[in-house]
């Protein structure tokens, strides 16, 4: 019997959850007042009204604020036609349907199986057409499935069983076009010399492949798994007038062998820190921290299933990060995560939103909802991150997701033995997120959507949240030998790699599935989520099964690791995959690309701001989207759980203050802190890669030190989101930004541990446009801080303090925001002096460890003139600057906002400030003036001209409200 | 005094027992963290404790709303043992979602252990959404020997559904109990509903409870946020050789009273 349990808001339309919906119809342009938003949940099983009633009484309604109706499930409602309801398609997952089961079995309410609904009364009779705009606005049409009127049933929708057929593809006779299009059906996203290595391989093995073997090398072979275009051939060359890359570190015939090691890693290989504990070969890079304790860090892109389902997409892209932490090494324990997003214009009309795109208000707050909901579930603080807006994201918006793990060091190895059990613990496995890997590997277009709807996966943090427990427990009690996340390419990938040298043979039936229905193929390829597969030597099989049973966490057997060299699959006795892997991770065929880098004329936006108006102008970048106080979005972030904060994002009496970097604890009584950052301007890219690589990373490490980050323990990741890389000017832009990044790291000393690229990130207008986004180089920089006294924070401390700018000034205007907004054209691009600023940096350390700093900003987008209002805004005080021309020029707009690289502001009290020349002897360092009670910042000219007089209210307003506005609301009141 | 035992009692998503557990020990306990399957095989081993915490995080995801299959589990499978604890004289607290599962299972409203049916929530935060940041509390009674002086302090909350909701009589008859302990405070130490020093819309500006005993105690913010001295947001422009954040207070006042309870 299927009873129906229909929870009623007493507050009705004036319910959260009632008002929430209603406001997301009205950003969806419907108008629905009065909508009510209802509970409903559906029970089948051996159960009667009496025990259905006490389901509802004693468990599922809140009396205080609910009333409960309970009816079989094919009573029609009274309100009929106003009634909307939205529900997860059948086999999608869902949590609440897990928990219901549970917490019904504790009631002793027999169930077999339940569902759960969210159900809508408008005012009205809904139309189809409003129907249509509500499933896409308060439900997915992904994952969601949407029904009009009363909600009657008798039962539950189930799946249907599967029937085994082996599905084998015709290859060997294909050539050209003909092979091209299996290529396309299959949606392989390989390229053909790729699909006539494997037809050839099957040739020589007489035989054609079957449709999972296929997938498996198309999944391996991805550029997502395989990254085959930075560790590929390519030929370099310059068109037009530039700055030639041959003089900058690019051998002189331009042949490069593989782009990855002859930059990035050459970088890391020559300054072999000996803190650099493992890099470069697992999911994350890893570097000592303290004593026993290292740390590891991981950024990952989820940029295109985040495009298609922002909150699905983000919410994933994250647990993928969060697993690839606890599956580094033998099994780390996550300790914070950063998120950086980069999207389209939020004031975008939508009239110019373009065909299968979502708006950028919609992916943004879709966006931050999944990244809330999964970072705060799982108890991992998100203190680190920043959001960047430019036109070009509109199609294909950036997701960057990062994790930073604790594990202790002689946990960091892990090799899988002969014999080893393979164990899959975690959730089930569903249909869900069939193709990921493929699917980032191709370009986004118009029809994304409706194509690739099955490569978005569903994530449920508290599976996720479950596993790391066991995860961790195990470690402790050395219950594995290897342990590695399920990603793109689900249990493919992750048994591909385990087995890489030894052999593996699952037996796909005893996969734990969602529901009926699966094919061996899906069960192969799913990329359900919180899955991990472990190495378990036969010994230690009960004590780890019994640990997952005490958790309530699955885990089962489904294969061995064999010594054969073989991959084998088999569905019930009947082998459905037997291929070496060898074959499979060195059969890929090399391609050579050409790569060609010629600077484009850059447009300018239309100017905002009139040039020489200083007030205006820094008014104008304080209060621009990417400069813009990004609170809206960080308040709904945990970002103290563990309570391990030590530098929160915002600072200050008003809790307003931009932070440089986070710094967290990372273990309760810990003695020392993490501090991490990040660097990214997407201006850059489009004056020069080179340039912009170069500033990306000393952004990073200006922002490391100012919180109190030790240079000289400090390890750097790079995450390149570009264009089609097929293309030969993204590919040399690419190049010049990867010259750029070993450049700096080289100098800096930073070596890099860790990197991921995407390099697709293109969207097709259905008026057959490709829009590439702009080159995108994140970078993050992690290490230990100088000490835990040694932090220091952005906002200004005390009226009477000294403050200082710490490097030069120059007339570096390209690319900037004074640029964007006043549309007076730089025509140079801020370029690096990194053994210059490395000696400031050092100095800086020295006068942090020395306790001279009262705090410490870090000149970026808007240069001093905005790090100054910052300060000022945090401390609730003002500061009186005079500027001079020592700080690197005498013109009064170049020294307020130009964007030079490696300044710092610094507050000293007046008894420090010779033993803060002392420290920076020799160095760039200038007075500026002070730090004043009186409420607003004033500076003045070279010439003594007032430039900016700005009562800090006005500052701290232009800073903080445009993100609240651009979302209909309004910032709310502050503490001072 | 003797070193009184004190249990984190977590389940699937509670993510605050590390750090709980660890002030507890500093505060003098002796901790032990179990999960809620532990306890259920073996009901009596809740005899071992003087004080038990239920920390914060999502316990089973809050699917069914916060806190409530938690909660479920200490009405039907855990129900007479916990009689039994509270009938003893022994020490509950629940912080955040342990708070949640606190009033969602009847035992902070109550004239019995278990209240029912249960008579007060909490609900969605007024703002429809998650929300972190650092409220001001004002200790408002002093019925429960989890707190000491009727001062200001400052704890973050961090939660979606952290709002009071109760009829006006059940509101009444805990103020005239003194069942109300903390309430959230605006800038001049009055208690407010304004947002967002009131974070969530709770009324009557509750921020935390106790139960008609004293014995149990349920709060919203996180004072296991605010132990150490780089806790505090403004910590770098107060001195740093502070030892203990305000949040301190409350465990060491718990494990004081719980080791009382070791030696009687």
């Amino acid at each position: 019997m299927l009873f129906k349990i229909r929870l009623t808001p007493k507050l009705r339309d004036k319910s959260p959850e009632s008002l929430r919906a209603a406001k997301t119809l009205e950003d969806a342009g419907l108008h629905s007042k009065g909508l009510i938003h209802r509970r409903i949940y559906l029970i089948e099983g051996e159960l009667d009204a009496a025990k259905a009633k006490r389901a509802a009484n004693e468990l599922l309604v809140d009396p205080v604020i609910e009333t409960a109706e309970v009816a079989p499930g094919d009573t029609p409602e009274s309100e009929g036609n106003r009634l909307f309801n939205i529900m997860r398609r059948t086999g999608v997952m869902d949590p609440v349907e897990q928990s219901l089961m549970r917490a019904l079995a504790d009631l002793g309410v027999p169930a077999g199986g339940v569902k759960s609904v969210d159900q809508f009364e408008f005012s009205n009779a809904v139309s189809a057409k409003d129907a249509a705009v509500a499933a896409a606005a308060l439900g997915n049409v992904v994952v969601d499935e949407a029904r009009s009127g009363a909600l009657t049933l008798t039962r539950l929708p189930h799946g249907k069983p599967y029937e085994f057929k082996l599905q084998l593809v015709a290859l060997s006779k294909l050539q050209g076009d003909a092979l091209m299009d299996v290529n396309k059906n299959h949606r392989l996203s390989l390229n053909s010399a790729e699909m006539a290595a494997i037809r050839d391989f099957f040739k020589a093995a007489g035989r054609e492949p079957t449709d999972v073997e296929l997938q498996t090398v198309a999944q391996t072979w991805s550029e997502h798994c395989k990254h085959k275009t930075m560790t590929g051939r390519m030929t370099y060359r310059e068109e037009g007038k530039t700055e030639c890359l041959f003089d900058l570190g690019a051998p002189r015939d331009g042949k490069i062998e593989n782009l990855l090691k002859e930059t990035i890693k050459r970088a890391t290989d020559e300054l072999n820190k000996p803190w650099c504990l493992s890099v470069f070969v697992d999911n994350a890079g890893v570097i000592e921290f303290e004593g026993e304790d290292a740390i590891c860090f991981k950024v990952e892109t989820h940029n295109h299933p985040s495009a298609i389902e922002p909150y699905g997409g983000a919410g994933t892209g994250l647990g993928g990060v969060i697993r690839d932490i606890l599956g580094t090494g033998l099994g780390a324990r996550p300790i914070l995560n950063t998120n950086v997003f980069c999207f389209g214009e939020l004031d975008t009309p939508q009239n110019q939103i373009p065909k299968g795109a979502l708006h950028p208000r919609k992916v943004m707050r879709g966006v931050v909802n999944g990244v809330r909901d999964y970072g705060n579930r799982m108890g991992i603080p998100t203190p680190n991150g920043s959001v960047h807006f430019d036109a070009r994201y509109t199609g294909n918006p950036l997701v960057y997701a990062g994790s930073v793990g604790l594990i202790p060091r002689n946990k960091i190895n892990k090799a899988s033995k002969a014999g080893d059990r393979i164990v899959v613990v975690g959730g089930r496995t569903g249909r869900d997120g069939i193709g990921g890997a493929t699917f980032s590997s191709a370009e986004l277009s118009s029809e994304s959507e409706t194509v690739s709807s099955g490569a978005v996966q569903i994530g449920n943090a508290i599976a996720e949240q479950m596993v790391q427990e066991v995860l961790v427990k195990a470690r402790d009690a050395d219950l594995f030998n290897a342990v590695t996340d399920c990603g793109a390419g689900g249990l493919s990938s992750a048994v591909g790699e385990m087995g890489e040298h030894l052999g593996a043979k699952v037996e796909l039936h005893k996969i734990p599935t969602k529901y009926e229905g699966l094919s061996y193929l899906e069960v192969w390829l799913s990329e359900a989520q919180e899955r991990m597969v472990f190495a378990v030597p036969p010994a230690k099989l009960d004590a780890l099964l019994k640990l997952c049973k005490s958790e309530d966490v699955e885990a089962t057997v489904i294969g061995t690791f064999e010594k054969t060299g073989q991959l084998v699959l088999d569905w019930n006795g009947k082998v459905v995959c037997d291929m070496p892997m060898k074959f499979l991770h060195d059969g890929m065929p090399r391609v050579s690309r050409e790569a060609v880098w010629k600077p484009a004329a850059r447009e300018l936006p239309k100017a905002t701001v009139k040039a020489g108006d200083a007030n205006a102008i820094l008014l104008a970048i304080l209060g621009s989207p990417n400069v813009c106080s990004k609170e809206w979005v960080v308040r709904q972030y945990d970002h103290e759980v563990q309570a391990g904060s030590a530098i929160k994002p915002f600072t200050g009496p008003g809790r307003d203050g931009p932070s440089d970097a986070c710094a967290a604890v990372p273990r309760p009584g810990g003695k020392n802190a993490v501090v991490v950052s990040n660097g990214l301007n997407t201006r850059l890219g489009d004056v020069d890669p080179y340039h912009m690589a170069m500033s990306n990373i000393d952004e990073a490490l200006r922002n490391y030190v100012c919180a109190g980050g030790d240079i000289g323990h400090c390890a750097i990741l790079d995450n390149f989101s570009w264009g089609n890389c097929n293309k030969p000017d993204r590919l040399g832009a690419l190049v010049r930004a990867c010259y750029g990044c070993y450049a700096a790291a080289k100098a800096f000393g930073t070596p890099f541990i860790s990197g991921k690229d995407s390099l697709n990130n293109e969207f097709m207008t259905d008026a057959g446009v490709s829009v590439a986004i702009p080159h995108t180089l994140l970078i993050s920089a992690i290490g230990r801080a100088v000490s835990l006294r040694a932090l220091t924070t952005s906002d200004l401390k005390k009226a009477g303090n000294r403050l200082y700018v710490a490097g030069l000034t120059r007339q570096e205007f390209a690319g900037s925001h004074h640029e964007m907004l006043t549309g007076v054209r730089g025509d140079q691009p801020p370029r690096l002096d990194p053994a210059a600023a490395l000696k400031l940096y050092r100095a800086l350390n020295a006068a942090q460890a020395d306790g001279l700093i009262a705090s410490a900003h870090d000149c970026a987008e808007g240069g001093l003139a905005v790090c100054l209002a910052e300060m000022a805004l945090g401390g609730r005080l003002g500061a009186n600057v005079t500027l001079t021309k020592d700080l690197g020029s005498d013109d009064d707009t170049t020294l307020l906002f130009a964007e030079s690289n490696s300044r710092i502001v610094v507050e000293v009290e007046p008894a420090n400030e010779a033993k803060l020349k002392k420290v920076f002897a020799g160095l760039p360092l200038f007075a500026l003036g002070e730090v004043a009670a009186a409420k607003k910042l004033s500076v003045k000219g070279v010439k003594g001209a007032s430039l900016v007089d700005q009562p800090l209210e006005k500052l701290t307003a232009a800073f903080r409200e445009p993100l609240y506005r651009a979302f209909g609301e309004t910032a709310p009141a502050t503490p001072a | 005094m003797s070193k009184p035992q004190a249990l984190v009692l977590r389940a699937a998503g509670t993510n605050c027992e590390r750090e709980t557990a660890w002030t507890l020990e500093q505060a003098g306990a002796s901790v032990e963290i179990l999960h809620v399957n532990a306890l259920i095989e073996a009901p009596s081993r809740l005899n071992d404790y003087q004080l038990v915490v239920i920390p914060g995080g999502f316990s089973y995801g809050d699917d069914l709303g916060s806190g409530v299959v938690f909660a479920n589990q200490l009405r039907t499978r855990l129900k007479g043992a916990i009689e039994k604890y509270i009938s003893d004289g022994k020490l509950m607290l629940g912080i955040c979602n342990g708070f949640q599962v606190l009033l969602k299972a009847g035992l902070l409203t109550g004239r019995d252990v278990f209240d029912d049916p249960v008579r007060a929530t909490l609900t969605w935060n007024l703002t429809g959404r998650y929300g972190d940041r650092w409220v001001d509390l004002r200790i408002v009674s002093e019925k429960t020997p989890f707190v000491s002086g009727r001062k200001i302090v400052s704890y973050p909350v961090a939660h979606a559904e952290g709002r009071f909701v109760a009829p006006p009589a059940v509101l009444d008859e805990l103020e005239q109990d003194n069942q109300i302990v903390f309430q959230y405070v605006d800038g001049n130490g009055r208690p407010t509903q304004d947002f967002p020093f009131n974070p969530n819309g709770s009324d009557r500006a509750i921020a935390g409870i106790c139960s008609k005993t004293g014995q149990v105690l349920g709060l919203m913010p996180h004072p296991e946020r605010n132990v150490r001295h780089f806790h505090h947001p403004e910590w770098t422009r107060m001195s740093r050789d502070r030892q203990w954040g305000d949040g301190f207070e409350l465990f060491r006042n718990a494990v004081k009273r719980a080791g009382a309870l070791v030696t009687a």
